[in-house]
């Protein structure tokens, strides 16, 4: 498990929460996020391998990820735009989301994700 | 060689906001400029990936979607009659001994200028291709990205993968051309233009084409001539559909591309500049918005629209040596005013 360096400020009023991301080479990387904190973002900002061109856009389908078995259920369905633009990601599985339609919410602290290649920058 | 030669002030790489407005701040101070782009519009990313999604960070503009964004930056640049050329790839850069750069296309446009502009965000849009082995062996013999010439597909028998405008829009145009053609998509739900779906399915049920559902597994064939494919269908049992001909829209992503080899200076597939001039490692050679890096770099438009004013005042020392550059404002500068149309030109 590597962690790094928080990008949280300790004093925010809002509660920290952690994700737990896989990336393409299989390491294991622990996240600290804030509610309401999109899950690419916090990808990005602790500079993971994640290409997210379109910045968030739900328009490209290049922050594809792999949501964890158990976690899947309490993840908010994705919206049509987020199954219309999955189409564009060529290594899709029942579990396949798009990052930066997640958002971080009590509910999902603790998630935990892999990284697919086509968000290989 | 001729009626593609082509000389002027300027030559930007990339039409997207950034590159549209280095075309105003370049013409304000008498520099032509000529734009090259790999997408057959203007607009880069703002038209590309999100034409209908609000913008809320444009100075002045409490919301603004990127078409509109577009069309109102082509407004703006209008007097300067920017010179495009679009669908083409900027392939590589040489500089001549008259000390002007020579850029060549894909499609061997050549342009020659005293200065470039590298505008081009995250590099080119290029086709994202499915994970399949020996795909590299079919590439440009029987599988294909995009339609350059329709005659192409005459006669053949066309598998269509995909499903968004493009995959549905070829779907409809090469129909009545091709020999058979089916279409394969993961899903019996298309994002295409609903008009563009009820139109195909109107073909499948009237048997003049096919549709399968699956994602493509294998290709099947010899010396790059595709033979058949293999389809899944997540869940279900593979089988094989014959066609000679793939075409496959699985939408655009940004690749640096030939810009890599242009022998500037990269910081992970960024262009250092400095913060002055926003001039690259080589004299001559710029690089303005999401494509530049420097400490403090925010890839925002606004952003891009600044650096292009600064890099105008440097190319304008190339472009007119002799010259002394007056800055001045276009609300007080009859002259500056003269240039956009609004009035009288004075001469001096």
């Amino acid at each position: 498990m590597v962690q790094s360096p928080s990008l949280v400020n300790p004093q925010s009023p809002f509660k920290i929460m952690k994700i737990y991301v896989t990336d393409q080479t299989g390491k294991e990387h622990e996240l600290e996020g804030l509610e309401g904190w999109r899950v690419m973002e916090i990808i990005r900002d602790y500079g993971l391998p994640i290409k997210a061109e379109c910045g968030g856009a739900c328009c490209c389908a290049t922050c594809h990820v792999y949501v964890d078995g158990a976690w899947q259920d309490k993840l908010f369905p994705p919206r049509d735009d987020e199954i219309d633009m999955l189409d564009e990601a060529p290594d899709l599985e029942d579990n396949s989301r798009l990052s930066c339609q997640i958002i971080m919410s009590e509910e999902l602290d603790g998630l935990k994700l892999t990284l697919s290649e086509s968000a290989r920058p | 060689m001729e009626q593609d030669y082509h000389k002027t002030d300027i030559i930007i790489i990339g039409a997207g906001p950034v590159g549209l407005f280095a075309v105003f701040e370049l013409g304000l101070l008498d520099m032509k400029c000529h734009l090259v782009d790999i997408l057959d519009r203007v607009g880069g990313q703002c038209a590309e990936l999100y034409p209908e999604k609000p913008i809320y960070d444009i100075p002045a503009f409490p919301v603004i979607s990127g078409q509109e964004l577009t069309d109102n930056l082509m407004a703006q640049i209008a007097p300067f009659k920017p010179v495009f050329h679009l669908q083409q790839m900027a392939e590589s850069l040489t500089k001549l001994d008259n000390g002007n750069w020579l850029l060549t296309t894909d499609d061997k446009i050549t342009i020659e200028a005293p200065v470039i502009v590298v505008a081009a965000g995250g590099g080119s849009f290029m086709p994202k291709k499915p994970r399949l082995d020996n795909l590299e062996e079919y590439e440009g013999i029987s599988v294909f990205y995009s339609v350059k010439q329709v005659e192409k597909f005459r006669d053949k028998n066309l598998l269509i993968a995909g499903g968004g405008d493009s995959a549905l829009d070829w779907t409809l145009n090469l129909h009545p051309l091709a020999k058979k053609l089916a279409l394969v998509h993961r899903r019996d739900e298309f994002r295409a233009a609903p008009d563009s779906v009820n139109k195909m399915r109107d073909l499948v049920a009237g048997d003049k084409m096919k549709m399968h559902v699956g994602d493509i597994k294998e290709l099947h064939g010899m010396n790059g001539q595709l033979e058949a494919v293999t389809i899944q269908k997540r869940g279900e049992d593979p089988f094989k559909v014959e066609c000679d001909t793939l075409l496959a829209f699985y939408g655009l992503t940004m690749k640096l591309g030939p810009i890599a080899n242009f022998g500037l200076n990269l910081h992970e597939n960024l262009i250092p500049v400095d913060t002055e001039k926003f001039e690259t490692s080589e004299q001559g050679i710029f690089a303005i918005g999401d494509i530049n890096h420097y400490a403090g770099k925010l890839k925002l438009i606004l952003s891009g629209f600044h650096e292009s004013a600064l890099m105008a005042q440097q190319a304008f020392r190339y472009v007119y040596p002799d010259r002394k550059l007056r800055f001045q404002y276009t609300t007080s500068s009859t002259d500056l005013q003269g240039k956009l149309g609004v009035k009288e030109e004075k001469v001096a």
